[in-house]
């Protein structure tokens, strides 16, 4: 091995006494965020293969789009909407779901797995701080995990109508105007958007930051210390003063509260655009008061990463 | 400039006492061997250097603060906490990958020359690699960090003789020049012994020796004594004295060579016969107990 050595590139003395510039944080950003993909492939494997078997079941099921087109013009526009425009509801529903249990399931192994498996003293031995560390850990299930899932949810929704364009069109039927209009999806994807980045990042940050928060504290088990001690709040204020605020407020977390409800009662029989409220769903203080939650476990997961090694 | 300079620095878990009062100066361009048993506080003074741990005491790394300043020190300072430290997960390539994008000092032309040597494909996982392997890409990615400081904490853990024998000989010849330190632990002592430039000792979290390799040679004598000649060596005060085949051997600490030489066989004691001499000799003595 040594008998080799001359060949390689020495290392220079002269770059030595010289401060080694920092490298810029977005840079560290990047890496990090990269890594995480990189680890946790399910962020994106998920999604993909729940909306790759959506479009399994849907191309079955796509010949009904032939007796949909016979019934439809015997209903009025509502119930077009609703018979067209259900598998795509369906479809979104389903990818959301996914990915709200990938993000569950990630924040809580995050800052826990590293340490279970020693790696944290790698981790530690590269010049990323813990603030870059967690944010990058926060910035997969809060920004990373919202815009891919609403990029896949897009991609499948157009495979879909697209699938069932070229079956009319193989059948003989040459308008489809009643499809495309009634399906709606166009006018949809804004407010899909808004609401992956806003309910499912935003709004939810608190549940994935407690979540991170968690799992860099956690000794063993962290998705029980995740589960256990608001469960347990619920259910002594349920004994104590018959209510239950507690659970409604968690509750609400998880459906978007009342802006999410307003977005998803208004389904399809309303206007897209209708729904679409961002003004209100920015001045609502429970956003904000979500987002200092947010900040606040965020910032003692930081704290408290600094003091944790293996397991 | 000290590479490292602690003072009294001291560290506690709970009512466990890990280091208790350590002195350390190491200059840059040595190698220094902290040698103990096991829960003597080597790793515990290493993690302290490292900034990974809180401390009391004073304790500069580079002129920073490892606690304070552990974000700054990382770029200057490099470390293998441990032989199995590399997620499993990762690929070669990936690891090469993320250093390059965060180290500043990072040369990948020179890790990927390490690994050339190797039979480590760059598209394998590190939990396909062998211990071996995997102990060889992390020195790889350690070696090409430009750092001002390496720490290894049992570096060649649980490797067989040959990897250990590379291991050395690519830290000495292929990383090591006088403007870099390393600080190493290790339980296989005689390994280390034409390695290191530095020696300490680490009991119950207090230093029992440091010196340099130089300082060993005339200082320590071992001598396997006449028959005759044991009360007269006896009398001399060795540190240390074991029976061998019935014959007594002696450690003196700084008595001349020509006198030792004439109570019998005299020669340079090795690190780890002057460790079991130190340490057990420490542990005898009460003011050396350290809770």
């Amino acid at each position: 091995m040594s008998s080799q050595s001359n060949v390689m590139p020495g290392s220079s003395p002269s770059s030595q006494g010289v401060a080694a510039a920092a490298i810029p944080a977005a840079r560290l950003m990047y890496w990090s965020v990269r890594r995480e993909l990189w680890e946790n492939r399910a962020i994106y494997v998920a999604p993909v293969a729940v909306a790759c078997v959506f479009l399994l079941g849907f191309s079955i099921s796509i010949l009904h789009v032939l007796v949909e087109m016979h019934a439809a013009p015997w209903l009025d526009v509502m119930q077009q909407r609703e018979l067209f425009g259900q598998p795509y509801e369906f479809a979104e529903d389903l990818i959301m779901g996914t990915a709200l249990l990938v993000g569950l399931f990630y924040s809580a192994d995050a800052l826990y797995g590293e340490r279970r498996d020693r790696s944290i003293l790698f981790w530690k031995s590269a010049p990323v701080s813990d603030l870059i560390t967690v944010l990058s850990k926060a910035a997969i299930p809060i920004v990373v995990l919202p815009a891919l899932t609403f990029a896949i949810t897009v991609l499948t929704q157009w495979m879909m109508l697209m699938m069932s364009s070229a079956v009319l069109l193989g059948s003989g039927h040459h308008n489809l105007a009643i499809l495309w209009s009634r399906v709606g999806i166009f006018h949809r994807w804004p407010m899909l958007l808004f609401h992956f980045l806003c309910i499912h990042g935003l709004w939810q940050s608190p549940i994935y930051a407690w979540l991170l928060l968690v799992s860099v504290w956690a000794r063993r088990a962290p998705i029980l210390w995740a589960v256990l001690p608001p469960l347990t709040i619920g259910i002594v204020e349920k004994v104590a003063f018959n209510t239950t605020y507690f659970g409604s407020l968690i509750g609400d977390r998880f459906t978007g509260g009342s802006e999410g409800v307003a977005i998803m009662e208004g389904g399809r029989a309303m206007d897209p655009m209708m729904m679409f409220a961002p003004l209100r769903f920015f001045i609502n203080p429970g956003l904000w008061i979500g987002l200092a939650v947010t900040a606040a476990f965020l910032t003692a997961a930081i704290r408290l990463r600094r003091y944790r090694g293996p397991i | 400039m000290a590479c490292i300079e602690a003072h009294g620095l001291r560290k506690q878990f709970g009512t466990t006492v890990a280091l208790d009062g350590i002195e350390l100066h190491v200059e840059e361009g040595r190698i220094l061997g902290l040698i103990g048993p096991n829960g003597a506080g080597k790793t515990t003074a290493l993690n302290a250097i490292l900034g990974l741990v809180p401390y009391q005491g004073e304790l500069r790394v580079l002129g920073r603060d490892p606690w304070t300043q552990r974000d700054e020190l990382m770029r200057d300072v490099s470390f293998i906490a441990d032989v199995a430290v590399l997620p499993r997960w990762i690929k070669v390539w990936q690891a090469l990958d993320y250093v390059a994008g965060v180290h500043p000092r990072f040369n990948r032309a020179k890790a990927e020359g390490f690994l050339a040597r190797t039979n480590i494909g760059y598209a394998r996982k590190v939990r396909d690699l062998s211990k071996g392997m995997v102990a060889q890409l992390h020195l790889a990615l350690v070696m090409a960090i430009d750092a001002r400081l390496l720490v290894l904490d049992e570096p060649t853990l649980g490797l067989d003789i040959l990897y250990r024998k590379q291991f050395y000989d690519s830290l000495l010849n292929d990383y090591f020049d006088q403007s870099r330190t390393i600080l190493m632990t290790t339980h296989q002592v005689e390994e280390i012994q034409h390695v290191i430039t530095d020696l300490m000792f680490i009991d119950r979290g207090r230093v029992a020796l440091n010196c340099n390799m130089e300082e060993i040679e005339f200082r320590f004598t071992e001598v396997m004594v006449h028959p005759g000649k044991v009360d007269a060596a006896r009398a001399l005060k060795p540190i240390d004295e074991r029976q061998v085949l019935g014959r007594s051997i002696v450690m003196f600490d700084g008595v001349d060579r020509q006198q030792a030489a004439a109570l019998g066989e005299a020669r340079s004691p090795g690190i780890s016969e002057l460790f079991v001499a130190v340490i057990t000799n420490q542990g005898r003595r009460p003011q050396g107990v350290a809770r």
